[in-house]
């Protein structure tokens, strides 16, 4: 694993679906300079060339040209592409294609001021049931111990450990204010809103620790509202995963 | 009708503080909206330390304000996280709804509008008057925020809910203040609306009106029906504070692991809508005014009729329907389903075609002209790129996509801005420039004024381009330490230069501030159409009595008769027989 290199420029992009954004970003900014070149020097031409000077008069009547028109009829040629042949496509198959469930690793992705929970439902792939009025200092994610499912629970705080290659659904949602769990390297963001949970999926290509960054200001602590995703290859995930403590978990002894 | 035959001299107090005329009321507007813009610009000033020389103190300015005058504001005399947050919901607040809005609407609409028409007055003087002084309580009230414990609103100039709600008191403030500027605003454009349909001189069939007038009258509409929305809203998140109701705040809110005593069963995404409901149009309520007076500048230092002149118009019009149905691609992030971001991203793609069309009309207008480059021209001519580049960089945000990546990075700051600072802002440079002659009798300095100019356009430059940069390499706005993450301190070096060309923007500011002052006593004498201009307003006396005309104007021509074939003038105005 090497040491993302960051710098001006796009981030590097280490997700399966990323291409595409990353495509669309490149072929917008192309066009966007394109024209304003285009149009930019046409601006300057025309400034210079019809400047007041002795002997110069303005005319009265206006461009018969239809060039303008013609322009004009690209630029919108041009978008409608942007529009239907790039961004919906991507944005389409990356929102409308969930992974098949048995084949993913599920994760509920909890906000709050001013750190990140990723809570994992164990080897049951079942989250047991969770309740704010649970909520303490103690059990921080309201995770019922009652509930059968949540035996197996475990989460951890700012750290996110997932397996390379595996797709992943994060379900996002916060307990206070609005946060958006963004982490840029694996092109994903997604506002966590308290009340409301957003399943969002993803596949990391390549291992290595990338930062979350909270991308929605959410208070004080906002711009230290970090953490890390640690992209494992299966053999190390599986090693971490078997470490994890399960709080939940009713010892033997008590049964 | 339109003269008030018997004179009757007014005191200090009626002619000059609560003054019906409108021609008061909008140099009050202006000269109010100029200094709120100053004070938004400052802030801004002290937040470019931080983020150039995060955690330092800030020098001078460290030492006085955090003597603590101002409560939880510096109080260790560096920008601290809670001040940094301040300062950022306060500039937004303060540039947008006390400078930009009031200076293009409340100032030029105000004093041109009627002059623009062919009217004596606005339609309502009184509540004229009262739309300012509104206006005036709004941003005084405003300001106290930052007299309150805890200090000002401190949740965005966006203050989305629950953060808002569990926001210190300076909140509370911040939307009695939002509602007094909002009510300030109805004020004003029901009177436009009124003034343009019901006052025109005789002759001044739609068709006839400058462009500025069309413009400000698709503003007002924009401004009547899309601020009660946000009204309501502040209302509901009012009650939210103070009277214990739950709108945006829903079941099962848990703070600090300690559940909340609320009500809940609101929604915090339904404040995101009503306040987007008003907040994107906003844009065009900022863009048009500013379209409206450089139109006027460019065909005035061209000298030729304006290219398409109804295709403008119909344009402004599109533009103002559609800025009603674009405003959900601002939450493209919240989790909402395909057809809805399909719905937004295709009119979003669909507003950018006017915009377009007006830069294509405004640019082959200079085609065949004689163009003169005075001040105001030169500002009016540097809108067109600029207002280019806000206007492309718009598309990578408004498609899906590619606003994956860039959401809430410097990348929109740096695209709103080019749209709001060198574009709508140098439209009101040019505008104040071109139209001071008619209320002070005398010209600018125009050697000061091309200095203010040229200073402007490169500092302003180096302070947004290098966001956009920002953007692509992944940095995250809002953020008072831009140094916290890898990606941030790898470019931070970017946010030097920002800081030094905002603080040099700020500097040329002053030559501005200084020529705007000075010109009042030492500017050069003019007569009443010195840019041998063609609309209504430079057919009365300079500056323009109490009734405005001489004798009622009547119409004749169309806007922009300039270089009419067969004339020694280059120029026929509307009032005049040919």
């Amino acid at each position: 694993m090497e040491k993302l290199q960051y710098g001006i420029g796009l981030m590097p992009d280490l997700s399966t679906h990323g291409h595409g954004i990353d495509q669309l970003i490149y072929f917008l900014h192309g066009f966007m300079l394109l024209l304003f070149v285009g149009w930019g020097i046409f601006l300057a031409y025309t400034l210079i060339r019809f400047r007041a000077r002795a002997g110069h008069k303005a005319n009265y009547e206006s461009l018969k040209s239809k060039l303008p028109k013609y322009a004009e009829v690209a630029v919108v040629a041009f978008e409608v592409f942007l529009l239907v042949g790039l961004s919906m496509p991507v944005w389409n198959s990356y929102k409308s294609d969930p992974p098949d469930e048995k084949e993913a690793l599920r994760v509920r992705v909890v906000g709050q001021q001013f750190a990140w929970y990723i809570h994992y439902a164990g080897e049951d792939k079942k989250f047991g049931r969770t309740d704010s009025k649970l909520i303490s200092d103690f059990n921080p994610l309201g995770i019922d111990s009652k509930d059968p499912a949540s035996e197996d629970d475990f989460y951890s705080l700012r750290n996110f450990n997932l397996p390379v290659g595996k797709p992943i659904i994060a379900e996002i949602t916060s307990k206070d204010v609005i946060h958006s769990f963004g982490v840029p390297v694996l092109r994903v963001k997604q506002d966590a809103t308290p009340g409301i949970t957003v399943p969002i999926w993803f596949t990391a290509k390549e291992t290595g620790e990338f930062e979350i960054i909270c991308s929605q200001l959410c208070g004080i602590g906002h711009s230290t509202m970090g953490g890390k995703v640690h992209v494992q290859k299966p053999e190390d995930f599986k090693k971490w995963w078997d470490e994890q403590e399960r709080p939940y978990k009713k010892s033997t002894a008590s049964l | 009708m339109s003269q008030d035959h018997h004179h009757q001299e007014l005191g200090f107090i009626q002619k000059y503080i609560f003054s019906v005329d409108h021609k008061v009321i909008g140099v009050q507007y202006g000269v109010t909206a100029l200094i709120f813009l100053f004070l938004g610009f400052c802030m801004m000033m002290l937040m470019r330390w931080q983020l150039a020389y995060p955690g330092e103190e800030v020098p001078i300015l460290g030492g006085l304000l955090g003597s603590g005058w101002l409560p939880d504001f510096m109080s260790a005399g560096d920008v601290d996280a809670s001040t940094y947050n301040t300062l950022g919901a306060m500039h937004g607040t303060v540039m947008i709804f006390l400078g930009v809005v009031p200076l293009g609407v409340g100032a030029f609409g105000n004093y041109l509008v009627p002059l623009q028409v062919g009217a004596p007055d606005m339609a309502f003087p009184k509540l004229n008057a009262a739309s300012y002084w509104t206006y005036f309580a709004g941003g005084v009230v405003m300001m106290l925020g930052f007299f309150m414990p805890g200090g000002a609103a401190n949740s965005g100039w966006t203050s989305y809910p629950p953060l808002s709600i569990f926001a210190s008191n300076g909140q509370t403030v911040w939307l009695v203040g939002m509602v007094l500027l909002i009510t300030s605003s109805l004020l004003g454009s029901v009177n436009i609306i009124v003034t343009i349909i019901q006052l025109r001189a005789p002759g001044l069939s739609f068709f006839k009106l400058p462009f500025f007038v069309w413009a400000q009258l698709v503003t007002s509409f924009i401004l009547l029906l899309a601020f009660p929305p946000l009204e309501a809203a502040g209302v509901l998140q009012l009650m939210d504070r103070v009277a214990g109701t739950s709108f945006f705040l829903p079941t099962g809110l848990v703070q600090s692991n300690m559940p909340l005593e609320i009500a809940g069963g609101g929604n915090s995404l339904l404040w995101q809508h009503l306040f987007w409901f008003l907040a994107h149009p906003e844009v065009y309520v900022l863009i048009l005014p500013a379209i409206g007076i450089v139109t006027e500048i460019v065909v005035n230092n061209t000298r030729k009729p304006l290219y398409g002149y109804k295709t403008l118009v119909y344009s402004g019009i599109f533009l103002g329907f559609m800025s009603f149905l674009v405003w959900a691609h601002h939450m493209f992030m919240t989790g909402m389903g395909e057809t809805m971001s399909d719905f937004f991203q295709v009119t979003t793609m669909i507003i950018s075609i006017p915009s377009v069309v007006v830069l294509t009309v405004l640019i082959i207008t200079l085609w065949g002209g004689s163009i003169r480059f005075n001040v105001p021209m030169l500002f009016a001519v540097a809108f067109l790129p600029m207002f280019a580049i806000g206007g492309l960089t718009g598309l990578p945000l408004g498609l899906t996509a590619s606003d994956i990546y860039f959401h809430d990075t410097y990348y929109v700051i740096g695209h709103f801005h080019y749209v709001v600072a060198p574009g709508t802002l140098f439209a009101l440079f040019a505008g104040i420039y071109y139209w001071y002659p008619k209320v002070v009798g005398r010209k600018m300095s125009s050697f000061w004024g091309k200095i203010h100019f040229w200073g402007s356009l490169i500092s302003i430059n180096l302070v947004f381009f290098p966001m956009l940069l920002q953007g692509i390499s992944g940095l995250n706005r809002r953020m008072y330490d831009p140094t916290f993450y890898e990606h941030g301190a790898s470019i931070q070096s970017l946010n030097v230069i920002i800081s030094y060309a905002a603080w040099a923007l700020g500097l040329v500011q002053l030559i501005f501030i200084l020529n705007f002052f000075l010109s009042i006593k030492f500017g050069k004498k003019v007569g009443d159409n010195p840019w041998q201009a063609t609309t209504l307003e430079w057919a009365t006396p300079t500056p323009p009595p109490h009734g405005n005309f001489l004798s009622e104007p009547t119409v004749y021509h169309g806007p922009y008769e300039y270089s009419v074939p067969g004339r020694t003038e280059d120029y026929l105005p509307q009032h005049v027989q040919a």
